[in-house]
């Protein structure tokens, strides 16, 4: 394999790695918003999931029981958002923002006692990279996808999965009625409050994991606010998916690529023997920019079945028909 | 109409009254004038630190908060902020300190400067000190740990230890700091084993896990062996063990945050200066003084080498720290060339040029914002 062959394959492999916690946020945000309600809250249940998951993995060592409680805390969040916005028909964009402010402090305590840290040996034997013989040296994607943490390829299956259970299942047929027109839905029996429940504290379970990935495996400590943003991208890439899980990883993706390009691009790019060189804070911004780039272009296009789902905002009332 | 006259003149007035509030008011304290500072007696002594990360960070933060622990079990009366940022937050902690009572106020990060000197200005009874910078006033010094000499050590370390003769070093920010850190440490490489280089990356924060992890995989994936870091956490230690190399690391010593990656690291012994600073703000004997003590003093020093380091190095490291001790090895003398191979210096570098170094030796790849 040529050295450029090699490189471009340890460039997809941090891809994938700094995309996927991208990736179960949008995911999480996907089911939330597929049931009508704007998911502004991604950042607080990512920010829930990392630290309670560091918690309990730094306490137990057990690998299953910490990511379970990194979702379970990121669908605790989920939990009062859904309580707030569906039940008390609150406002979903106040509540959400409400939701990130409330998980960023609320994790910062939860993490006080791990701020500094490192995991026990047994989480990173059962979380952290593992490479799978023979298919990770097919070349260029055999390190993005089988010389990596089980997440990686756990997040892809994610949206394989959330995509054949909204477009092909009866009740994620019933899912998106509920999303599109609560209305219709209540009219054809379909429970509206319980299916937005559901999938409100799924996708939160999603964004909590999503959290835990960072924490446990990526970084490997808890630090306050560790996430930095990673649940707005969320936010921005639901719109670039057109709330559709397998664009989501394309997204994702992206938004990781752009973030490993900063440290390549420092100390400038030689093109036709000339050196261009960037300003280290515009290269901090890129993965930021790029997002806002790519939501203009998609939002311009505009295509009919490209559009959020019509009820999606507005709370629910029975009896306003 | 009336009303809305009323409303519009109190609007003026409340703006004015704000402005009154903002503009500069001590300024007869600036500068040379007269130091209003007294000794102060030891169980009067209320001293606060201002911290740029978490005290159990693993590293830059932790290494100050032993200096308070340490003043702690001499008796003094300590208080703290942590995860202060470089920016207007660090004013109000300071004011927050002074308000609490603090009558010696110690900033531990270079950003903090402006800030400490601000507020030192209206207070010129209170003591401050500031770590990292270069500004004084009467009743401010500042103090940095010549940690350049403990990194010439790892230096030699890490040329012992390189096979691919590639070092890698997280750099945070593009200062004199961090710079003049990376010309030592690549004299140090260079001195055991010349066909070494040492590439940095910039990751333009202090303290950030994440981004200080992604820097040193983007050098390990380069190809780099051994991984020096210039950052607050271990997370390019995290980095180096997760794909099979070797990491030296910064403040503190972490030898369990990673320990199939980690050889040893440079560090500070702050708690020397701490206690000693103090008690001479009780005797009387405080100066306003820039304060820059490195291997001799003990505020420096190289921790234990792990059983990963490459065999023979602990008899160089040793060799090597004698002689800077007793002044038989000098850092930065004789020729000196920049990185593109041009002679800066022909007969070793003053004091006062290796504190502000803004360029690369010879043997460093990597680039500086003009």
């Amino acid at each position: 394999m040529s050295a450029f062959l090699i490189s471009v394959a340890l460039f997809l492999q941090v891809t994938a790695s700094l995309g996927t916690h991208v990736l179960l946020g949008t995911l999480g945000g996907i089911l939330t918003e597929r049931v009508g309600n704007t998911c502004l809250g991604i950042e607080g249940m990512m920010l829930l999931g990392a630290s309670t998951g560091f918690l309990v993995a730094y306490n137990t060592g057990n690998a299953l029981l910490a990511v379970l409680a990194a979702g379970a805390a990121g669908a605790a969040g989920a939990l009062i958002y859904a309580i707030i916005t569906v039940s008390l028909r609150g406002n979903q964009v106040v509540t959400g923002l409400a939701l990130t402010t409330f998980g960023s402090g609320a994790a910062g305590l939860i993490g006080m006692s791990i701020s500094g840290k490192s995991l026990p040996e047994s989480i990173n034997n059962v979380l952290g990279i593992h490479t799978i013989p023979v298919l990770s040296d097919i070349p260029v994607i055999g390190k993005m996808l089988f010389e990596q943490s089980p997440f990686v390829l756990g997040a892809i299956f994610c949206a394989i999965i959330i995509y054949i259970y909204l477009t092909k299942t009866n009740t994620g047929l019933n899912a998106r009625v509920v999303g599109e027109s609560p209305a219709a839905a209540d009219a054809s029996g379909i429970n509206v409050t319980l299916h937005k429940y559901i999938h409100t504290i799924l996708g939160g379970f999603l964004c909590g994991v999503g959290g835990g990935y960072y924490s446990m495996v990526y970084v490997g400590r808890w630090q306050i606010d560790l996430t930095a943003g990673a649940g707005w991208i969320s936010v921005a890439l639901i719109i670039f998916a057109m709330w559709n899980p397998l664009r989501a990883i394309l997204g994702a993706y992206l938004f990781g690529a752009v973030r490993g390009l900063t440290f390549k691009l420092q100390g400038g790019l030689v093109l036709f023997g000339h050196t261009i060189t960037f300003s280290a804070q515009l290269l901090d911004m890129a993965p930021y920019i790029v997002t806002v780039l790519v939501l203009l272009f998609i939002t311009m296009r505009n295509k009919r079945e490209y559009q959020a789902p019509a009820a999606l905002g507005s709370p629910y009332f029975r009896e306003n028909r | 109409m009336a009303k809305r006259l009323l409303a519009i003149i109190l609007a003026a007035v409340m703006v004015f009254a704000l402005a009154a509030c903002t503009a500069p008011t001590g300024e007869p304290v600036d500068g040379g004038a007269e130091s209003g500072l007294k000794p102060i007696a030891k169980e009067d002594v209320k001293v606060g630190f201002v911290y740029i990360g978490d005290i159990n960070d693993g590293g830059y933060t932790q290494a100050h908060d032993k200096g308070r622990l340490a003043l702690e079990a001499a008796g003094f009366e300590c208080l703290y902020k942590e995860n202060i940022p470089e920016s207007a937050d660090c004013e109000v902690a300071v004011r927050e300190l002074v308000d609490a009572g603090c009558n010696g106020i110690f900033t531990t990060s270079v950003g903090h400067m402006d800030y400490t000197e601000t507020v030192a200005k209206e207070y010129p009874e209170i003591y401050f000190n500031h770590a990292t910078g270069y500004k004084t006033l009467p009743n401010m010094c500042n103090y940095m740990g010549r940690v350049i000499e403990a990194r010439y050590l790892a230096g030699i370390v890490a040329g012992m230890k390189t096979e691919a003769n590639k070092i890698g070093y997280v750099a945070a920010m593009q200062i004199p700091e961090c710079i003049r850190g990376i010309n030592a440490f690549t004299l140090g490489v260079q001195s055991v084993n010349p066909e070494a280089t040492v590439e940095v990356i910039w990751t333009n924060t202090w303290y950030d896990p994440a981004v200080e992890k992604q820097a040193a995989i983007e050098l390990l994936d380069k190809g780099c062996d051994v991984i020096e870091q210039h950052q607050d956490s271990p997370a390019p230690q995290l980095a180096a063990q997760e794909k099979g190399k070797f990491a030296i690391g910064y403040n503190t010593p972490t030898p369990d945050a990673a320990p199939k990656a980690y050889l040893t690291a440079p560090l500070f012994h702050w708690d020397k200066f701490y206690v000693d600073c103090v008690n001479r703000v009780v005797d009387g004997t405080w100066e306003p003084a820039s304060y820059w003590e490195g291997l001799a003093s003990g505020w420096v020093g190289l921790d234990e080498l792990s059983d990963l380091c490459a065999e023979g190095t602990a008899e160089k490291v040793e060799a090597a720290k004698q002689g800077i001790i007793d002044g038989s090895l000098v850092l930065f003398s004789g020729e000196i060339k920049d990185q593109d191979g041009n002679v800066k210096y022909t007969d070793g570098m003053p004091n006062e040029d290796i504190y502000n170094m803004n360029w690369f030796i010879e043997g460093v790849i990597g680039t500086i914002d003009g």
